[in-house]
């Protein structure tokens, strides 16, 4: 039926209007506001007026120098050692506060490894950032294949007819309903380095042999901790969405297989997993999204620390726009950040295309 | 080849009974047509013989050799589903080598065997193409082709043609039973086409509610039902049936009459009718003819609906004396609805059945 008010076309514009007005204001306003800032000097609060800086934040936040420093010598030019005989190195600072290179300014060690005699520092003019990004991108890269896995593995378990099979099925999905935060909280006590859940546990298996670890205090095993207890938390939601692919599978291609007398490997390789295609690629993207967006295990757990070794790039984004009230910075990662995700994406897409 | 015999074959799902107690025997080469009305248990019938279902009593042998517990691809058959059942993401040549992959054949032998396919199935043009740009007909063509490269001694086929249009189906008919004669197979099929029941069988089993009624030649089963419902199944039109009253039983012959019809006297042989007993007289619509005198027909009515298909007239007829028929007169007949009709019939062709 056809009245006025469908018919015509600044009614429909009228109704569109909220919707629109919000996607506007929330996400397509600061999308872009998020650019133009990141080529700014804006902060939070501040009395001076903002200025154009062009790309001098990303200057500031991706500049890296590789420095090679000789060993020290004396006056006979042999090599300085100490005890162990490793050579000494000047300190990296005689170079990067060294008004005849001024090139190296303000850069910091990130890391060195040694060529020869001669030591070869990598400098970075944001070593925090750094080690941001190379933890956001070990946690995507373990986090794809491991709760990608885990979750088919789950599916493959749960999709049979079997007795009280639901039971599984709602136990394996509730970490998923419960709020990020509140897990991250749980786990903060699992990890305990004192009397936590998981010493207790291995100390216990062990008959009191396993020394108590501060799982979430080490540099060498925070980030592993919350890679584990991120993989836990959201396998769920992953199972579901295979699940519901495996059932998009004929059972007669099953009894095909049968029929020829295929092994459950052959089953797998043959029939599932082809089956499994597309739902393969929205896993994969979805988890490799959301684990570039780590965030709230975090800013609840470590805080970026111990000694940086848990930062991420949200995290850092948070920290220097609010923290830091840093904004154009916090700008400039979120900026780098969409760079980044928009390229795997589509060398995602590229990847996992349909070859005909 | 194999013959294939079955004795008191039973199956339950659960509680309840679908199979109970089927005794076939199939020789060497034969085909052998399922038929049943929907739910009556052929499918479940047939994937037993295929090893997709469990026999719950009774044996199932093939060459000989009890197969009840034996894996399906060690029984020598193979099975062409409804659905087509192959798989999209692999090209014909791939589907139509399945068995072979799983089986590890080497890639020699698996061209030569699917080549051998293609050819008996005029399908080398199609070898190189996704299910996706195939035809339905073609389809089904390559889940045979599948069944084929295994070189089964048993072929089931599950409603193969169902799923085709007309034309279709008439074709693939005759080319499944041109490879019948080419292959010499024992095959059996389940179908719910009359049609192709009766062009196909070299026998046919009647099977309702997981009994089998009857087994026989098509012809037998057409001009001899063994029951009521092996001849209301058998033939198009069904056959009618009209209530009669035994009025004497001689050696060689039983004089039946009703309301709508005079004493006649009926041919029979074997069954023994006592006198004033009840019994059933069916009479197949295409045996009913009208007589060039009106007057004269043992049938008096009116027409009730006329349809006619050009080469037969189906005439539905509300007898004057209660009671309907339906006859099919075998030329194109302009009748009125509701005009005066007088039908007659050979008396040798009539059926009579005891009441149950
Ligand atoms: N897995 C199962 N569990 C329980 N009951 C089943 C199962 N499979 C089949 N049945 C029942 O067994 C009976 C026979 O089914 P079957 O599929 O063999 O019928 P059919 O003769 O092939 O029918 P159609 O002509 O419709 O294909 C039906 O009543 C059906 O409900
Ligand atoms: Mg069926």
């Amino acid at each position: 039926m056809a009245s006025k008010l469908t018919t015509s076309n600044a009614a429909g514009w009228a109704f569109a209007l909220p919707g629109f007005g919000l996607i506007c204001l929330f996400i397509v306003v600061p999308f872009f506001l998020a650019f133009a800032l990141s080529l700014t000097n804006q902060r939070l609060i501040s009395p001076n007026p903002t200025e154009y800086v062009g790309f001098a934040n990303y200057k500031s936040l991706l500049s890296l120098a590789v420095i090679t420093l000789e060993p020290e010598r004396d006056e006979d030019g042999e090599i300085v050692r100490d005890e162990d005989g490793t050579p000494e190195y000047p300190r990296v600072r005689t170079i990067t506060r060294n008004p005849d290179f001024p090139e190296y300014r303000g850069m910091r060690e990130w890391f060195r490894w040694h060529s020869g005699d001669n030591a070869r520092v990598v400098v970075a003019s944001d070593v925090v950032f750094m080690k941001a990004l190379v933890n956001t991108l070990t946690f995507a890269l373990v986090i794809a294949p491991g709760q990608g896995g885990l979750a088919l593995l789950l599916a493959l378990l749960i999709n049979q007819r079997l007795r009280g099979i639901n039971i599984f099925r709602t136990i394996y999905f509730m970490p998923v309903v419960v709020s990020i935060v509140v897990v991250s909280l749980l786990w903060r006590f699992i990890y305990d380095g004192n009397d936590g859940l998981l010493n207790n546990l291995l100390s216990g298996l062990t008959f009191g042999l396993f020394e108590p670890i501060d799982w979430l205090g080490r540099t060498d095993t925070a980030l592993g901790s919350i890679i584990a207890m991120s993989i836990w938390q959201a396998v769920g939601f992953h199972m579901v969405i295979w699940l519901a692919g495996l059932q998009t599978i004929s059972p007669t291609l099953y009894e095909v297989a049968q029929i020829e007398g295929a092994s459950k490997w052959q089953t797998f390789r043959y029939v599932t997993w082809p089956g499994l295609r597309n739902t393969a690629v929205l896993v994969l993207i979805v988890i490799t999204m959301q684990a570039f967006a780590l965030f709230a295990q975090i800013d609840v757990m470590t805080n970026g620390g111990p000694l940086d070794s848990t930062q991420t790039l949200v995290f850092q984004a948070v920290e220097r726009g609010y923290g830091k009230q840093d904004i154009s910075g916090g700008s400039t990662i979120s900026v780098v950040l969409f760079l980044i995700v928009l390229t795997i994406s589509l060398v995602q897409r590229y990847l996992t295309r349909e070859r005909s | 080849m194999a013959d294939v015999s079955l004795s008191q074959v039973r199956k339950s799902f659960g509680s309840a009974e679908v199979i109970k107690g089927v005794d076939i025997d199939i020789s060497d080469g034969e085909f052998v047509v399922f038929v049943g009305p929907s739910g009556c248990g052929k499918s479940t019938l047939l994937r037993m013989i295929a090893g997709l279902e469990d026999i719950t009593s009774g044996t199932l042998e093939i060459d000989g050799r009890v197969v009840n517990d034996v894996q399906p691809k060690d029984r020598g058959i193979a099975m062409v589903f409804q659905t087509y059942a192959i798989f999209p993401h692999m090209s014909v040549r791939e589907n139509v080598a399945f068995g072979l992959t799983i089986a590890g054949v080497s890639r020699d032998e698996k061209e030569r065997k699917v080549n051998e396919a293609a050819r008996i199935l005029q399908m080398e043009h199609l070898l190189d193409r996704r299910p996706s740009q195939l035809s339905g007909g073609q389809r089904q063509r390559v889940a045979i082709g599948r069944a084929i490269v295994r070189d089964p001694a048993v072929f089931l086929f599950d409603e193969p043609l169902s799923n085709l249009d007309a034309a279709l189906r008439m074709d693939m008919r005759m080319e499944i039973g041109k490879l019948h004669n080419q292959l010499g197979a024992t095959m059996i099929y389940v179908t719910h086409d009359q049609v192709e029941a009766m062009t196909l069988a070299d026998k046919i089993v009647v099977l309702r509610d997981g009994v089998v009624q009857q087994i026989g030649a098509p012809m037998e089963l057409y001009h001899k039902p063994a029951n009521l419902f092996v001849a209301g199944f058998i033939g198009s039109p069904s056959m009618n049936f009209m209530d009669v009253e035994v009025l004497e039983a001689a050696g060689d012959g039983v004089t039946v009459k009703a309301p709508a019809l005079d004493p006649v006297k009926l041919h029979v042989d074997e069954q023994t009718y006592a006198a004033h007993s009840k019994a059933k007289l069916g009479l197949r619509p295409q045996y009913l003819s009208v007589p060039d005198d009106a007057s004269k027909g043992t049938l008096h009515g009116t027409v009730a609906l006329v349809e006619r298909l050009g080469t037969e007239t189906v005439v539905n007829v509300e007898l004057t004396r209660g009671g309907r028929i339906v006859a099919a007169l075998s030329e194109d007949k302009p009748l009125d609805i509701g005009s005066e009709i007088a039908l007659d019939f050979d008396p040798a062709k009539a059926h009579l059945f005891a009441e149950p």
